[in-house]
């Protein structure tokens, strides 16, 4: 008999107080209580995180990858959002 | 690590070739640019990647086994607390490594059924029994001494999330080798008996070890196309010649020697030359006839089907829980 399918989740963890939590995979789990503690054991084994969220995969919308070009490109040619576009004269020092 | 959610829409458009994206696929691979799960690919990459990442995470669960079996006997505390910490490390490995898989779009629960099933292979070392706690050292100092040297490489292979998962498993590896390393080491320093039996251990494991990293290049079934694609960035003998080369003077320290009379050093290339292997073992050991293959995976099976009724349970709680929800949603 094929085994029945369990939900996947992605999982973020944050690794110390003042940075952000960051997508470290996903698991398995049957409901949310389950797949916490599933990430405690799957991904903080030597203690990488102090905070983990779990986020069922299927409430993720991403983009897609062949409209790549629509989505990204209008800012590649934006350079003067780059503060090394401005020319500042080297009297004037660090700004 | 998206698969369910986002390659479900896909149909059977993924497995239709199509030689514009075929050649605008092998441009991107060139330029060692990423592939990612929702990216175009061809059929016979994600084919070659499912085939070779599910059987690395196979790999990692069946070798839990051997050295599951010495956990009750470890000889002291400090090493029952580092095998118990290696063994849940192989667990995270195969989930990981499942995790990836996953993502080109066949799920776990098919995965595994067809690792039970017989369908689908794990690495041969696993089919070699684990006698003496020496062993457990042999095991970490050359199986995964042996599996850095393969998994190196994979952390830059052309497929983005198995190569991620290589990187944390690389990373967790290298104390593995080391504790296997300490074990033979304090073996070799004990009694004569006890040093006998790191010997005997390098004894039996030493060839079975060489054959891990697979058939000599001519005979290699997958080569070509996974080294076009960037799965692969080394051949098995060159591999194996690396390995064989850290391997050596690894044994010279611990007093130990390795059984192979023909080894030498070859005075122009530097490389150990080592005697040929027996490749019938292997193809034996891969038939299903090795010393523990219908062991291993009559284990497995087991495990499989005791857990059973933790998965129904788990499911149904879940599932009561959630019709309670939507029933108070809707009052």
């Amino acid at each position: 008999m094929a085994t029945p399918n369990t939900p996947l989740w992605e999982v973020f963890i944050r690794s110390r107080n003042g940075l952000a939590h960051k997508h470290v995979g996903s698991l398995h789990a049957a409901d949310a209580t389950l797949a916490l503690q599933a990430a405690r054991d799957l991904y903080t084994r030597r203690g990488e995180g102090l905070s983990i969220w779990v986020v069922p995969s299927s409430a993720i919308t991403a983009s897609d990858p062949s409209e790549k070009g629509m989505m990204f490109e209008p800012a590649e040619t934006k350079i003067y959002r780059h503060p090394t576009f401005y020319d500042v004269p080297e009297e004037v020092g660090h700004m | 690590m998206y698969t369910q959610a986002l390659n479900s829409s896909d149909g059977d458009e993924r497995f239709v070739e199509d030689a514009s994206r075929a050649a605008a696929f092998q441009a991107r691979i060139d330029d060692d640019e990423r592939i990612e799960p929702n990216d175009w690919m061809p059929a016979a990459y994600r084919k070659t990647l499912t085939r070779q990442i599910s059987q690395h995470a196979h790999s990692e669960i069946v070798g839990m086994l051997p050295e599951g079996n010495w956990i009750t006997r470890a000889p002291s505390l400090r090493r029952k607390a580092a095998l118990l910490a290696k063994v849940q490390d192989e667990c995270g490995h195969g989930l990981y490594l499942y995790a990836a898989a996953e993502t080109l779009g066949t799920s776990r629960e098919e995965l595994v059924d067809a690792m039970l099933a017989g369908k689908s292979r794990y690495s041969s070392i696993f089919n070699y029994p684990t006698l003496t706690w020496a062993d457990i050292g042999a095991i970490g100092w050359l199986v995964d001494g042996a599996a850095i040297m393969n998994q190196i490489p994979l952390c830059r292979c052309s497929y983005g999330p198995y190569a991620r998962a290589m990187i944390r498993v690389c990373k967790e590896e290298s104390f593995h080798q080391r504790q296997g390393f300490e074990i033979m080491l304090t073996l070799c320093c004990g009694t004569a008996e006890q040093k006998a039996m790191a010997q005997n251990a390098l004894d039996r494991w030493w060839w079975p070890v060489l054959m891990m990293f697979g058939p000599p290049d001519q005979a290699s079934q997958h080569s070509d196309t996974s080294t076009k694609w960037k799965i692969k960035r080394f051949s098995n003998d060159e591999l194996r010649q690396k390995f064989v080369d850290a391997t050596v003077p690894q044994a010279e320290f611990l007093g130990l020697t390795i059984p192979d009379p023909g080894m030498k050093q070859n005075p122009e290339t530097g490389h150990w030359d080592y005697s040929e292997i027996d490749w019938t073992e292997f193809k034996q050991v891969l038939a299903g006839n090795g010393p523990c293959n219908r062991d291993r995976l009559a284990a497995r099976r087991k495990a499989h089907d005791e857990g059973a009724w933790v998965r129904d349970a788990a499911a149904a709680y879940a599932a009561k829980r959630e019709s309670r929800r939507t029933a108070q949603a809707a009052e």
